[in-house]
């Protein structure tokens, strides 16, 4: 008896994911359809219909000038990652253990996470010059605070014992947060991780936009300027399908974390 | 309370140690006029450009986009939020989409709709839509969740209208995490907005930043960043304080 119950279940499941699945088609098809109609709508003028995207990003792929482009975008994201990444954690750790200065300080990042940081981007070019490090510090610029205040957070809603605990070995502060309050914290870190990846990579890729002679951003602009549809969504396509994809792997890498620490 | 009061005071302490600092490290010279100027001189310089009036036409410009791209995006994103709400085969496809699109720098979409609707209002309101729209969505999701089904139990004992169960019940309860999804909203609004007319628009106050760093007129320049972010902050701070206040009025009853 339970053994039939069992299997009614998990054929319901099963069912019930075929029905996911062949929704989530329908869905990118129904999305395919409004980009292909937008394309003819307007004539190729503005957006270029998918098919014909994707045949001019394999064109576009095997050229030389586009990986020289992708690998300056790359390298000035993975380092504007990186660093926004461990100072933010490294602060995060920092505020939230010492809680009156993480009172000062959250407020005062939270509204700087707020406002538009375009308006900056001036200062940034007139402090490193044009090129790759005003780039970095404009990505670090966004991704450095989403960083520090979910760790900020995480800490704080730690169970108080941790860290008592790790007074009561005397572990060094070095210590303490390396073997105490980072494992403590992962799930709340890789979300960090997340939103980070992606506002750094906004940062460096608006950098790229506004003044810059290479990389994607500069690519997409250009792209605009010289009327050449085809490329601009390309390279809006190649950057949206990065994004997404490494958004789902941390947020498969996330769960898995939350799932193991519970 | 006296806690929040010394948190209040070393946070203020702090900022005008900061502000303090950059206006010594340029009158003395440590800081190159050329790259940062006093703050004393910001301030003045914003008071000169916004006194003169010959900004008036961007200011209303940027701020009426901003309004209309906020409150579509609230439109939008409550009511397909709600819509949504209603069909748990349509959420299944949605909560996905939801999670992933954040992560999408929405605003490489600009030069695309640029094209699309041309240089003006129009790209700059759909920008702010979509950037705020779908974390209005989310809000209103998880807001509606929360509404406990007790209080619906309670609405249909009471024979309450549908029209009433919603203004009675439901958005009372739902207030709070629509409220964040709100709050969000302005900010990406705010951002989407004057990103656009920074990196490609001819009017309004972004316009304005990118015009006086290109022609090298760094006092206008500061003064007008100093403008926008004053204004930024304050709109934020309202609804930060506002949303405090509708959670303290909650908590006492």
């Amino acid at each position: 008896m339970s053994d039939f119950a069992f299997e009614d279940a998990s054929s319901r499941r099963t069912s019930r994911g075929r029905i996911r699945t062949f929704d989530a088609a329908v869905l990118v098809l129904l999305m395919l359809a409004i980009w292909q109609a937008i394309g003819s709508w307007t004539h190729g003028v503005a957006v270029s219909p998918p098919l014909q995207t994707l045949l001019y990003l394999f064109d576009l792929v095997r050229t030389g000038m586009f990986w020289q482009h992708a690998a300056a975008t790359l390298a000035a994201f993975l380092l504007a990652f990186v660093l926004s990444a461990l100072i933010g954690l490294a602060l995060g750790l920092i505020f939230g253990v010492r809680r009156f200065a993480g009172e000062v300080a959250e407020p005062i990042l939270a509204g700087f996470y707020t406002i538009p940081k375009v308006t900056l981007y001036p200062v940034v070019l007139l402090i490193f010059g044009l090129g790759m490090s005003a780039k970095v510090a404009f990505g670090v610029m966004h991704g450095l605070v989403p960083m520090t205040l979910f760790t900020l957070g995480a800490v704080r809603n730690l169970p108080p014992v941790l860290i008592r605990t790790a007074k009561v070995l005397r572990l060094s502060p070095g210590r303490t947060m390396l073997w105490v309050l980072v494992p403590a914290c992962l799930p709340d870190i890789v979300n960090g991780l997340r939103i980070s990846f992606s506002l750094s990579m906004l940062g460096v890729l608006i950098g790229e936009m506004f003044s810059s002679q290479r990389g994607l951003g500069f690519l997409l602009v250009s792209g605009m300027a010289q009327h050449n549809v085809p490329l601009s969504t390309a390279v809006v396509t190649v950057i949206v399908l990065i994004a997404i994809a490494a958004n789902t792997l941390m947020l498969r890498l996330g769960k898995r974390i939350a799932h193991r620490s519970k | 309370m006296t806690r929040r009061r010394a948190v209040l005071l070393v946070r203020i302490a702090v900022l005008a140690g900061l502000t303090a600092t950059l206006e010594i490290c340029c009158r003395t010279g440590l800081i190159d006029p050329l790259i940062v100027i006093p703050p004393s001189e910001m301030v003045a310089s914003m008071i000169d450009r916004v006194g003169s009036g010959e900004l008036d036409e961007s200011i209303v410009n940027t701020f009426s986009t901003i309004a209309l791209a906020f409150v579509l995006a609230i439109g939008c994103g409550t009511l397909v939020g709600a819509l949504v709400h209603r069909s748990s085969r349509l959420r299944d496809v949605v909560d996905p989409l939801l999670a992933s699109y954040y992560s999408v720098p929405t605003f490489i979409f600009y030069p695309l709709l640029v094209a699309l609707l041309g240089l003006g209002k129009a790209p700059l309101v759909v920008l702010g839509v979509l950037s705020g729209a779908p974390a209005v969505m989310i809000s209103t999701l998880s807001g509606l969740d929360s509404v406990s089904p007790v209080l619906l139990k309670l609405a249909r004992v009471h024979r309450l209208s549908p029209a009433r169960t919603l203004w009675w019940i439901v958005l009372p309860a739902a207030l709070p995490r629509l409220f964040s999804g709100f709050k969000l909203a302005l900010s990406y609004a705010l951002i989407g907005v004057i990103a656009g007319e920074f990196i490609l628009s001819g009017t309004g106050l972004g316009f304005a930043i990118s015009f006086a760093y290109q022609s090298f007129d760094n006092r206008a320049m500061y003064g007008l960043m100093l403008f926008v972010l004053l204004i930024a902050v304050t709109a934020n701070g309202i609804l930060y304080v506002w949303e405090g206040r509708l959670a303290r009025r909650r908590s006492t009853g």
